[in-house]
């Protein structure tokens, strides 16, 4: 690896360095995930055909499986920055961590709702204690779980380190709700879109999906900039770095 | 055009699938934005009542610095 990489990731550990770069990298992730949801949306609500057997109602899948994935991936990198926390005492790491459990918890309401959506004109119910619906809703707990536990400490890092564990212990259920309409006997269908080997999808249908999954990747790193921003000016408050953002020239409102 | 839009009989389904996704995201967007501020309000009050204290007469020592 280059020399500068391990270097430039040092430098992010620091509070200030974290703040000034998230501020810069916020509003262009999130204008690029605003044009590129539209426009998936667009193609997946218009210009991509009906499908033979679901008709219209298949739609959904463009809102619901990208949601869906991010709720996974987002406690990867969840876990991912827990485990650094936990380790290595970055603080930056466990910011990261706690800040991007409320994204999650959004993504994964909205693939519970939306599915729930789903359900209803599909299978002809809004809910049923299937293995890949229950496994999703004990996702969304966890979620809160890690949010109600960071916030129950008086000391923010001690919180913070509580939750962590909590993260990497229910780390458990994110390959029980991937492969659980492998495992068991389910309603929900299996994967459209696969890694290794051909994905069942036609590809009108493929391409809003896929950039659909880059706007919520994009929309989750905006998301998780604004929430360190916020995070950091009350953890860092004592620290001379932000009060010179008070006292800068634009003390009003501090980039 | 309203055929298109009414999504086959599913339109109800559809539509509120997309406005749930706005919403919530919507939310999500506004709401560190928010306590960005709120935070930074704060500390520019503590920094005030820190101020404050530091007056003749008052002695620097009983001025708390977490």
């Amino acid at each position: 690896m280059a020399n500068w990489v391990p270097l430039w990731l040092h430098r992010l550990g620091s509070p200030p360095v974290f703040y000034r770069f998230a501020g810069a990298v916020r509003p262009w992730a999130l204008g690029l995930a605003l044009v590129l949801g539209l426009v998936a949306l667009y193609g997946g609500l218009f210009i991509a055909p009906a499908d033979y057997q679901q008709g219209d109602a298949y739609r959904i899948i463009f809102i619901h499986v990208p949601s869906a994935w991010m709720s996974l991936f987002i406690y990867g990198a969840m876990a991912v920055a827990a485990f650094i926390g936990l380790v290595w005492r970055i603080k930056i790491a466990e910011v990261v961590a706690m800040e991007s459990a409320p994204v999650g918890a959004a993504f994964t309401f909205i693939t519970l709702v939306t599915g729930s959506l789903w359900g209803k004109p599909m299978w002809g119910t809004w809910w049923t204690w299937d293995a890949r619906l229950t496994s999703e809703l004990v996702l969304l707990f966890i979620y809160l779980g890690v949010i109600g536990l960071y916030h129950s400490f008086e000391d923010r890092r001690q919180g913070a380190r509580a939750a962590s564990f909590l993260v990497l212990v229910g780390a458990v259920n994110v390959p029980i709700v991937h492969f659980s309409v492998n495992w068991w006997n389910t309603l929900h269908q299996g994967s459209t879109v696969r890694l290794l080997g051909p994905s069942h999808i036609e590809a009108s249908m493929l391409w809003p999906l896929l950039t659909m999954m880059a706007a919520t990747k994009l929309y989750y790193i905006a998301s998780l900039f604004a929430r360190v921003r916020a995070d950091l000016i009350a953890s860092e408050g004592g620290k001379g770095w932000v009060r010179d953002l008070l006292a800068g020239p634009t003390g009003n409102d501090p980039a | 055009m309203s055929q298109v839009l009414a999504m086959g009989a599913y339109g109800f389904y559809v539509w509120t699938a997309v406005a749930v996704f706005f919403i919530v995201l919507l939310i999500d967007t506004l709401a560190p934005l928010a306590r960005r501020r709120r935070n930074l309000r704060e500390l520019r009050a503590r920094i005030a009542r820190q101020e404050n204290r530091r007056r003749p007469g008052t002695s620097p020592s009983n001025e708390s610095n977490p």
